[in-house]
């Protein structure tokens, strides 16, 4: 079973605690049920998964905060890193 | 709770150390110190890049961390050696460490007739004052003794999910009992703001923090960025965080801030390596992210002890306070064990709780404060560096 860990309720993507390929199933705990999400591209171990559509320029949540912004439109699955998330402190 | 011992020092403060000092004025005579402290029990000598060549605000800070550091508790007694032609004076600099009772002396090579003559008459002065401090027997004091630097390096995802709560828990578990904590890396609370100012104590304290975290975003605009695999990455966070999972300084910062504990509040802020105050609860130092810096500057500032959580593994040691390793990510457990002291990795792996991965960390912190090696400390680690504002001359 590959693992993932939300933080915080409002967050809108996870941890993945072990490396995942495209299309493997996700079990993420930290909320009061179990989430599975199917991965659409290759995630590795202490990265993120998106855990619903998040369309460019929303917030990217965890902890229940802001850590940056969507620079593109993510959908849920993909794998969330410098490549589609911008800071809001760094690049005003 | 075990018990707690520390030298109780002629100005009250506590120590978990008793370390005989030898500390170059300058940069000049680092090797010089280095030989003098050598073999001899309970003798340690610091290496810097400092004494002179700075001017402004560079001067002062480095000055007032050379001698923060000679009146941190740790230290029981302080050899400095000058060069004879330094800025720093090394007699003013004796003074000042002799007024908090501390044995202090000084000598100069230039005025001792050079490398061999400076050493020998080094190498009695410190064997003579290692003699005397290990009489001195450590006492039963309270847990509000211990000053607790807490820092982060080479994080990675673990170091928020696991290792940095758990220090957090340590640290306010420190302040409620009286104690202090001191948090720092300015760099690592950027987008924080919001949290740390509803817990400043005053509002005098809540605007000096954002200012110096204002200065900070302003530096690290400033200059271009790096490209790490055709994307160009903030300033503030290293290639090895990219890698390890962190995205943003927000991400990065909202999980360095939970090493401050949750509830103490926020009782002041000081400059890098500026002693901080009697006040209990949790201080904040400005200062770079940079380890060895900032380690440098979290026991100048007078931290005892400090808990320095890691998620892909570091070395770094400190000559005078004891910097204690955690990590939360069972690859690095394994793969850097000469280094790590604490292995939280049971939180992600096994679902063990933060509360009782803390408690057995209070555990540890006491049995390194009375006297038990860390892995830097077993390994002869000295890292010790002044981080820099202007240009050098």
């Amino acid at each position: 079973m590959k693992r993932g860990l939300i933080m915080n309720k409002l967050d809108n993507v996870a941890t993945v605690l072990d490396d995942v390929a495209a299309g493997e199933t996700v079990t993420i705990r930290g909320l009061p049920s179990i989430v599975e999400i199917s991965t659409l591209e290759e995630i590795p171990r202490g990265h993120k998964i998106a855990l619903v559509d998040i369309p460019v320029g929303m917030d990217v949540v965890k902890y229940g905060f802001p850590i940056g912004y969507a620079l593109t439109d993510i959908l849920k699955g993909s794998y969330v890193h410098v490549h589609n998330v911008g800071s809001k402190r760094t690049e005003e | 709770m075990k018990t707690l011992y520390g030298y109780r020092r002629p100005d009250g403060k506590v120590g978990f150390r008793n370390w005989t000092l030898v500390m170059p004025a300058v940069a000049c005579v680092n090797h010089i110190a280095a030989l003098i402290a050598k073999d001899i029990p309970g003798a340690v000598a610091v290496h810097h890049e400092v004494g002179c060549a700075q001017i402004g605000a560079d001067y002062r800070q480095s000055l007032r961390t050379l001698l923060n550091t000679g009146l941190n508790p740790n230290v029981g007694a302080v050899l400095l050696v000058g060069l004879g032609c330094e800025r720093v004076d090394p007699r003013e600099l004796a003074e000042e460490i002799a007024a908090s009772g501390k044995k202090v002396e000084f000598i100069v090579t230039q005025e001792l007739g050079g490398t061999n003559a400076t050493i020998e008459a080094g190498r009695k002065i410190v064997t003579d004052m290692s003699e005397q401090l290990a009489k001195i027997h450590p006492e039963e004091v309270p847990l509000s003794s211990i000053v607790l630097g807490v820092e982060c390096g080479a994080s990675d995802f673990s170091s928020s999910l696991s290792s940095n709560p758990v220090v957090g828990y340590v640290a306010d578990t420190i302040c409620a009992n009286g104690g202090r904590a001191v948090l720092s890396e300015t760099t690592e609370v950027i987008g924080t703001e919001e949290i740390l100012t509803k817990r400043c104590a005053s509002p005098e304290t809540a605007t000096k923090l954002v200012d110096r975290i204002k200065r900070m975003v302003e530096y690290s605009r400033s200059e271009d960025r790096d490209d790490i695999e055709g994307v160009a990455v903030p300033n503030n966070i290293s290639p090895g965080n990219v890698r390890g999972g962190l995205t943003t300084i927000e991400e990065k910062s909202l999980g360095a801030i939970s090493k401050g504990g949750y509830f103490c509040p926020i009782v002041g802020v000081v400059e890098y390596a500026e002693l901080i105050g009697d006040r209990p609860g949790l201080w904040f130092m400005d200062s770079p992210g940079y380890d060895p810096e900032c380690t440098t500057g979290l026991m100048a500032c007078g931290s005892t002890l400090v808990l320095f959580t890691t998620g892909l593994g570091t070395p770094l040691g400190n000559p005078v306070t004891p910097i204690i390793k955690v990590t939360g990510n069972r690859v690095t457990a394994v793969r850097m064990r000469d280094d790590i002291d604490i292995d939280v990795s049971a939180v992600l792996e096994d679902g063990v709780s933060l509360e009782s991965e803390a408690a057995v960390m209070l555990d540890t912190l006491i049995d390194v404060a009375n006297g038990k090696q860390t892995r830097s400390e077993a390994l002869g680690y000295r890292d010790f560096g002044i981080t820099r504002i202007g240009p050098r001359l």
